[in-house]
This record gives structure tokens, sequence and C-alpha cells, in this order.
């Protein structure tokens, strides 16, 4: 914004809050906190949470467990959020689960065309690019371009289901098992499970030879 | 509304681009800002729904010019001042207006654990059946308001078929505009690709979209 506009006219004795984004937070932040509307110990713990508690890894314990065990397999095509708060995941974005399974013949895709939904108690925060234009607009109508900027390329038979979280309902894919894994426990096959296997853009990684 | 945030099978945004190892934030200012927009949320003036609406009502070329947490600031802004935490020279100026008082946060740092694992669930129970069963198709309804709304352009008019119940949800036509939850039932709906974009679309693609009742005829 020019700072020559009339609306700064009658605000030159004020401090004008800056343009830039990193100033405009801190800004906003230190007003915030001196008129007592927020605790900065809470900012603190949101933090935390996402940076330390709650992120993928979350998603890649789900997914271990389900390719492992068919009882909690068979829990989770119940009633998802059930299942996933077995493991201790539940809460903000993540309160109504749905999985979604990829098989030899369906590959499932998770996007949010008009805004960012995503299952951040099983995934964390979404990603830049799933939250960019880019990826927002083209998902439904050429999924497998998006799938090819990210390197993946499935056989041209295979079902591609994309699906839009329109509402509150967040889906996280279980990707397919890969092949060679059979006898590894579930902490090995988590590390084979990737953030983006689990929205469908990637694929679980080959265990190294 | 049929603003620029409703961008499902728009074309001209160029490849996706993955970040190899990305951070969870891009920069200090990034974690502030999520964090902010959460902890002003504990004071119960917006629903999850009127916050996502004002994040619509940005001006159309400033949703497409400003990155994801600056959105998240603006909006933040907006629905600050309309609901008088702050008044509008304060948000411009960042100073407290001259005799304003001192608040007592509701969200402490010890109850963010506990408000961050509840999370805000939307399922509420409706008396009425649900008029649809898995296997009906369906047709979108060829609405366009000015207000909220959760059925995106490129599905109105569309015939689909429930694949999904999910039960009764909040309804964010009404929750956006404080018009009350006006909970109904929601269902999971796919489309083929070829009903969405043409006969040159793959017959192996469909995309599904969660939907309210009221989006929803009969076919």
């Amino acid at each position: 914004m020019p700072h020559d506009g009339h609306d700064h006219d009658h605000d030159h004795d004020h401090q004008a809050v800056p343009s830039d984004p990193a100033l405009r937070v801190k800004a906003l932040e230190t007003l915030l906190v001196e008129k007592g509307l927020v605790d900065p110990a809470a900012l603190d713990a949101i933090i935390d949470t996402y940076e330390t508690q709650v992120g993928p890894r979350n998603g890649a314990r789900v997914v271990a467990k389900a390719w492992s065990d068919p009882a909690y397999l068979a829990r989770l095509r119940d009633d998802a959020t059930a299942a996933i708060a077995e493991l201790g995941y539940e809460g903000r974005q993540g309160e109504h689960m749905v999985i979604v399974e990829n098989t030899d013949t369906v590959h499932n895709m998770v996007v949010c065309t008009l805004c960012s939904c995503y299952p951040w108690s099983v995934l964390g925060l979404p990603p830049v690019w799933y939250k960019s234009d880019a990826y927002r607009s083209r998902a439904v109508i050429d999924p497998r371009g998006v799938l090819a900027d990210f390197g993946v390329t499935l056989p041209e038979e295979t079902e591609i289901r994309v699906w839009d979280s329109t509402a509150e309902m967040r889906y996280l894919v279980i990707p397919r098992r890969p092949a060679g894994t059979e006898g590894m426990d579930e902490e090995a096959l988590a590390d084979l499970v990737t953030r983006d296997s689990m929205i469908g853009t990637g694929l679980a990684q080959e265990p190294a030879a | 509304m049929n603003g620029v945030h409703d961008m499902g099978g728009m074309q001209g945004f160029g490849p996706v681009r993955p970040e190899a190892d990305e951070p969870i934030f891009h920069g200090e200012w990034e974690k502030r800002a999520l964090a902010l927009t959460l902890a002003m949320a504990a004071w119960g003036r917006w629903n999850i729904d009127i916050s996502r609406h004002a994040r619509e009502r940005l001006p159309a070329a400033d949703y497409l010019r400003y990155t994801y947490y600056e959105k998240w600031i603006a909006a933040l802004g907006m629905l600050m001042v309309e609901t008088g935490l702050l008044t509008a020279d304060e948000l411009a100026t960042g100073r407290p207006d001259a005799g304003a008082q001192r608040a007592e946060p509701p969200l402490t740092a010890e109850k963010v654990g506990p408000t961050l694992r509840r999370g805000g669930p939307s399922a509420r129970p409706v008396a009425e059946a649900p008029r649809y069963a898995v296997g009906d198709r369906v047709r979108a309804k060829n609405i366009n308001p000015a207000g909220h709304t959760r059925l995106p352009r490129y599905a109105r008019g569309k015939v689909g078929e429930v694949v999904m119940q999910h039960g009764g949800h909040v309804f964010p036509d009404s929750n956006a505009h404080r018009l009350g939850e006006a909970p109904c039932h929601l269902y999971a709906v796919r489309f083929t690709a070829r009903e969405l974009w043409g006969p040159d679309a793959d017959p192996r693609q469909s995309v599904t979209l969660d939907l309210w009742e009221p989006y929803l005829d009969a076919v």
C-alpha cells in the first residue's frame, strides 16, 4: 500500500502498522497482548503442539497398524474417528475422520478446492502446495497431471477417485502396502508411510533392499 | 459467493510445486499468525464457517496475492473489528485506544491441550430421516448465493451418486451468517469426471464431494 493515500492524512499522528507480514503480525501480537486478548504462553503452547506433537507420524502409525492388524482395519472402516482416537489422535481438524483405501485398481487423492481442509490430527498442518491455487484448482480436473508433478505415474486402467473436502469430514488415504514388507513390525512400516502417500499425491516407499 | 476461493477446475495456475523437506512454518511470523488465529477463536465471537467466509470476503486480488497466513491475518483483523474485540483504529495503528479496558484472555496455556484435543465437532442430531440412501442419484442444485456456501461451482447442476451418509452436520450456509446451526443430513456424492468436465474426460476418474441435503434434488 502506498503511504501517501488520503486515509493516511488523518493518521499522521499514529504509528501505522507496517505492510510486511512479519512486522504486521508482530505489531498485532503486541496489541492483542497489551489489550489482554491473548496470553503469550498460550500462543507458545499452540505452536509447540503443531511443531512437536501433531504431525504426519501420527497418520503413518494409523496406516502401519491398518496394514498389520485386520481387526484394526475393520474398526477404521466402521468408525475411523474412534479407531484413530484409540492411538491418541483426535481433536481439531480431525473431528470426523473417514479412511479411503488404495487398491490394485483404485487410487484416492484428497483436496480442498474451497480452502485448505486437511486432517490435522493425523497429518499436522498442511504443506504449502496443498494450500496452493495450483493444487486446489487442478486436482479435481486433472488429477493425473497433478500426480505427474509429484513424479507419480499410475497405470492407465487405474481408477482415480478425488475427494474434495467440502465439509468437516476429513479423509485419510491408506496407501497400498509395498511389496517386500512381510514380517516388518509397525514402527518399521510407519517409516515407509510418507505424508504425501496419505494425501494421495504419493505412494508408500519401498523398503530398503 | 462466487469468489476466487472457489477455484476447483480453474486452469492457468501452473504446476503444483512440492517443496523438498518443507518446514512446518516458513518463518517465525507464520507460527505467530497461526497461534493468534487459534487463540482469538477462543473468544467464541465467531465460528469456523464465519471464519472461512471472512477469508472468502477478502478482496479477490488480495486473496490471490496473499500467502496462506497473510489471508489468515487479514481475515482475523476483519473479524476482530466486526465483533468489537478491536476498534478499526486499534487495528490500523497497532495501539490500544485511550482508556481501553484490559481483558482476561480466555485461552491460557493450560487450556491449549484440552481445547485442541476437543476440537469443534460439527455432527448434530437431525430429527428427520435422511432423504437419500447410498446408491441414490441426486442433482446438485444450481444456486449462486451471495453469501457463504460449500457447494462449489463446478458441481452445480451436475448429477452424482450418493456413496456415503455422514449423518447430521451443522449447515455452513446458515452458520456462517449467524442464522443458527440448522443441522441437516450430509452425504458424500460421487460425480464422474465426464459428468463434471464433459465427454473428453477420463472415464475412470471421479470427484466425490460432501454435500448437505439442501444442496440436492432427487433425480
